[in-house]
């Protein structure tokens, strides 16, 4: 039903052309390649700078973070890119006819379900991606754009991961 | 000569907002090709709907070409580009929650800002459920710090550590793509694809 209203997606390869000369352009421009937890990162340092500041003076990984970063950890490339990312979305998303308050979720389960498994996956991801140094954009897809051994072998394990426990978690989805 | 950043063609606060139109870019092609979809994502798994690998495939060795043909013309000095350190044991540790979070919530980091953007409640929950994990590893950080910094590899090249050149491992990556591609293709029709 939602199909007849809103635009199609782009073809797939269509769209992964796309998103790979975004990607060259950050290359190209910045000398670097896309990201999200780093953003994600930043906020986080910067909001418990502000509750507790003392804290992050003795806490040995805002540190370690104070010392490779500048003056604020909101001005960084990536928080200003993540930034552009929700303008991009919501654009391509009004074009598209796709905004809209809901929670997507399977049929076969609740509403509330999702949400709690939403909340554990992206803990989940959260904490991965800082082992990781980098999620699904910054770590493997950008790693893999500069052939950096990490990059794969991260790419590898987060979908190798999923796929592997894609059946236990098989009622959430199908 | 690129990037143009580090060679001070445009200044540092040009490049900010440089990030900022990269990052319209970058939302408006993962929302316009479904990634704003959780049960589009997760469908990767599953088989019923492979454009998470099709698009990021594909994205990986555009990319990855442009950036060697870049080199080759020099347009872009491929020597000064951000290239991801490699400490074996986190990019495994650190793949495989990931990859735990990605099956249970259905998005990753990127992905599920474009579905908040466009008001999916399920992605902005994911959203805050990132900021709990990373305060998590910051504040266990002691916990984690020694395999965060075990097996410190440097920023080895991939086709370096098998043993390669860059152009055959380039060429074989693409064989790759393209077999995974037939496969999708395959999945696809095999695997009952509800529709939503």
């Amino acid at each position: 039903m939602e199909k007849e209203r809103s635009r199609k997606y782009w073809n797939p390869y269509f769209g992964g052309v796309m998103l790979g000369l975004v990607l060259l352009a950050a290359n190209f421009i910045a000398g670097r390649g896309l990201g999200a937890s780093g953003a994600i990162k930043s906020a986080v340092v910067a909001g418990v700078q502000t509750v507790a500041p003392a804290h992050t003076e003795k806490a040995a990984a805002y540190a370690e973070y104070a010392k490779g970063h500048g003056s604020s950890p909101l001005k960084s490339w990536l928080v200003f890119e993540l930034l552009g990312v929700l303008v991009g979305a919501f654009i391509s998303g009004a074009w598209a006819g796709r905004l809209k308050f809901k929670v997507e979720h399977s049929p076969k389960i609740t509403g509330k379900r999702r949400l709690i498994f939403a909340l554990l996956g992206g803990i989940f991801f959260g904490l991965g991606s800082q082992l990781g140094r980098g999620c699904t954009s910054g770590a493997a897809l950008s790693g893999m754009a500069v052939l950096s051994l990490g990059g794969f072998i991260t790419m590898i394990a987060i979908f190798g991961t999923a796929f592997a426990l894609a059946y236990f978690f098989r009622k959430l989805w199908i | 000569m690129g990037p143009l950043s580090f060679y001070e063609i445009i200044s540092e606060n040009t490049n900010f907002l440089m990030a900022f139109i990269i990052g319209i870019g970058f939302g408006f092609v993962l929302e316009n090709s479904g990634f704003s979809s959780s049960r589009k994502l997760a469908g990767m798994f599953y088989g019923y709907d492979t454009t998470v690998l099709k698009v990021f495939f594909t994205a990986a060795i555009t990319a990855m070409l442009g950036m060697i043909l870049f080199g080759l013309f020099g347009w872009l000095d491929l020597s000064v580009v951000f290239v991801n350190p490699t400490y074996l044991w986190s990019a495994i540790a650190g793949g495989i929650v990931m990859g735990a979070g990605f099956i249970m919530g259905g998005f990753c980091p990127g992905t599920s800002f474009c579905g908040a953007a466009i008001g999916k409640i399920d992605a902005m929950v994911f959203v805050g459920g990132l900021f709990i994990g990373v305060l998590i590893f910051m504040e266990g950080y002691p916990l984690f710090e020694k395999l965060y910094n075990a097996a410190d590899l440097g920023a080895p090249f991939v086709y370096d550590s098998l043993g390669m050149s860059r152009g055959l491992f380039a060429f074989l990556l693409v064989v790759v793509a393209l077999a995974a591609f037939v496969g999708a293709e395959w999945a696809e029709k095999k695997f009952p694809r509800d529709e939503y």
